[in-house]
């Protein structure tokens, strides 16, 4: 009887520890900024008129909110034009990062054990600096008279009073996306290469497949969980990004992040920034819904 | 969820602001702005501990604002940005007989900052200054011959001007309501006009230069004009000023001027304010008060090179800055100075919207 209760009480604490978590730091956020895209826009302390109120004594708030800052959203282009160049921006990252982490995973994983836990540290060492130092680095880097353009006049490749200019450039956004988030695209990819079964690989050789038709043909597909994975942890963050676009490209780069930014701080206008935070969100949940229900991520592949 | 709300809410409330009673000042003010011990000075009279904080942009200093309990007890907005705060509802009025320094306070300027702030009721002036041109003299003389236009907007708003200057680097404020009026004033508009047609000509100036622009930052100029890594800046008169000084300190060979273009610029105010709910309003007083003194303001002018308005402090600045015309203007340019305009929230929209057609260029 008390066992059972024991367990019992348990259980729930698992359940309800990560329920909580989930309300007070993903539900609750997100309620109160959809509640402020719901509202309208004025000079105050918040400024904004709030869209539900709790009238005097009473228990059931009222309704005074209006969808004219999504209407705002559809009627300039600006918005819409800002989330595609965001997910074309995330895309072609992710690919970069997949590009580059894929070879880091497969080396790391056929490695012997000892050596591997040496490579994964290399790999994870990165992030016990901070993403803004490393970044402030590549700054270091890529200036006109950075360590880059100063080892290629060096090397006689360029004249030194005219430098490439890196900075401010897509490359550079790049380049620092790639770099930051590389370690998101190789753990789970080392995950899933390192439980792959050698004997497969035996067989389809022995079964006449060459290296590249073993990879081609055994290989990826069966890292495909890991590929989706790690594709989802760079691209969504990626959609997202402000600062990397910020310190590192040019000002022509219109990215959702940065319209977010003016949105908030220059026209401190907080329900229409509210809104754009709102369908960012939408943008990304339905691809991720549909990826869901992919037997690849659930590892059935 | 109501009262979970609120309950949530009330939980915020306690953990921010600090308790009144602990002999603790939080200051929020501009980056690079102050000498290095004006705040060990304050600590050592009062017996206190002072929690510094500093921010590059007016609208990062808003949003903290708008949002309530801050925390901190004096922060220097910008004299538009003030008007606007103060209309919201955001700073308490001054307790003026705890102000006893204001004696001090040159009355024109005042009345200057007043246009912001009636009857000077609730702020200060700390610092304040022009948005100019700062520029790499040898750079810019390499590009443009000895007849440059360095006494002009046509150095950074003349397309032809711009194009030759690209590649060395031509950097612009990320400051709409500072770019687009001095764009307006090139083109002989009237600066302060908030007329849609107006600003839309403005934009339509600075999208012709925009290829030319190598990024729109509001602090990163400072540094990349001292190292040389850009040649032409329009920029704040200090900051400019801190540059030549860096790359002085450097000695990299790389000269830096300032200038007040002859068409006319920003004239702006910094004005030190304390937010209603500041934890300690006193000492916040007794600080406004202290940044008043004849010595202390003189030197905080010293080492930041930008000018104050407490007419008893200019014998005791430097005369090098005293008489520099980027920094304490002639009355010839003073008289084409021109003060922002405060826009309303439309207004606002229409000028960051055009801003984000300009830097984008699309």
């Amino acid at each position: 009887m008390t066992g059972a209760r024991r367990i019992g009480a348990g259980r729930a604490l698992v359940i309800w520890l990560p329920m909580l978590w989930l309300i007070l730091f993903f539900l609750l956020p997100f309620a109160i900024v959809a509640h402020v895209s719901l509202s309208e826009a004025t000079i105050a302390m918040p400024p904004y008129r709030p869209a539900l109120v709790w009238p005097e004594g009473g228990w059931l708030p009222e309704y005074r909110g209006t969808l004219d800052n999504y209407r705002f959203l559809l009627e300039d282009p600006l918005y819409l034009g800002a989330y595609l160049g965001s997910i074309r921006m995330a895309g072609i990252a992710t690919a970069l990062c997949l590009l580059v982490a894929y070879p880091m995973a497969y080396l790391i994983a056929r490695s012997a054990p000892a050596t591997r836990i040496v490579l994964l540290m290399l790999v994870v060492l990165p992030f016990w600096t901070s993403s803004l130092l490393r970044i402030y680095a590549l700054i270091g880097v890529l200036s006109p008279n950075g360590f880059l353009n100063s080892a290629l006049g060096w090397l006689g490749l360029i004249d030194p009073d005219r430098p490439i200019q890196f900075l401010q450039t897509d490359f550079a956004v790049y380049l620092g996306i790639t770099f930051t988030y590389l370690p998101l695209m190789v753990l789970p990819l080392y995950a899933t290469l390192e439980k792959l079964d050698p004997s497969l690989l035996e067989a389809s050789a022995d079964l006449g497949a060459s290296a590249f038709g073993t990879f081609w043909q055994v290989t990826l597909p069966l890292s495909l969980p890991g590929v989706l994975a790690g594709c989802l942890l760079v691209f969504i963050p990626a959609v997202g990004e402000f600062v990397i676009p910020a310190l590192l490209g040019g000002p022509d780069q219109l990215m959702i992040g940065r319209v977010l930014w003016t949105e908030f701080f220059n026209n401190r206008d907080w329900p229409v920034a509210s809104a754009v935070a709102i369908a960012m969100l939408a943008f990304l949940v339905v691809p991720f819904m549909i990826l869901r229900n992919s037997p690849a991520l659930r590892g059935e592949g | 969820m109501g009262n979970f709300l609120r309950t949530a809410a009330v939980m915020a409330l306690l953990a921010g602001p600090v308790a009144a009673q602990d002999r603790v000042l939080n200051v929020y003010n501009w980056s690079d702005y102050i000498a290095e011990d004006t705040i060990a000075k304050f600590e050592a009279r009062f017996g206190v501990k002072v929690n510094y904080d500093v921010y590059d942009s007016n609208e990062v200093l808003e949003a903290k604002m708008l949002a309530g309990n801050s925390g901190y007890d004096v922060v220097v907005p910008t004299s538009d940005f003030l008007r606007r705060q103060i209309a919201a509802g955001v700073y308490m009025e001054l307790d003026k007989s705890k102000l006893p320094n204001l004696k001090n306070m040159d009355p024109q300027l005042m009345a200057n900052a007043a246009a912001y702030d009636p009857g000077n009721r609730h702020a200060v002036i700390y610092m304040w200054g022009t948005t100019g041109i700062g520029y790499n003299v040898a750079k810019v003389r390499e590009r443009l011959g000895e007849d440059a236009p360095t006494n002009s907007w046509a150095l950074v708003f003349d397309p032809a001007v711009a194009a030759k200057l690209a590649d060395c680097g031509i950097t612009f404020l990320d400051a709409p309501t500072e770019m687009l009026p001095a764009a307006m004033n090139y083109l002989g508009l009237d600066p302060r006009s908030t007329a849609r047609e107006d600003f839309e000509k403005g934009a339509e100036l600075l999208m012709k230069v925009r290829p030319h622009v190598r990024y729109f930052h509001s602090s990163q100029y400072i540094s990349d004009l001292a190292n040389g890594d850009v040649c032409v800046s329009v920029g704040w008169s200090g900051d400019v000023f801190q540059a030549q000084a860096r790359a002085e300190e450097a000695g990299n060979g790389v000269e830096i001027a300032y200038v007040i273009p002859d068409e006319g610029a920003l004239q702006w105010f910094d004005m030190m304010a304390i937010p209603k709910d500041a934890p300690h309003p006193d000492l916040a007083h007794e600080f406004i008060n202290f940044i008043m003194e004849p010595e202390i303001t003189a030197y905080i002018t010293n080492y930041v090179w930008y000018a104050n308005a407490n007419a008893a402090s200019w014998p005791l600045v430097d005369p090098e800055i005293l008489n520099n015309p980027g920094i304490f203007p002639t009355e010839k340019a003073k008289a084409r100075l021109w003060a922002a305009a405060v826009y309303d929230a439309r207004t606002d929209r229409i000028v960051n919207r055009l801003w984000t057609q300009v830097k984008t260029g699309q």
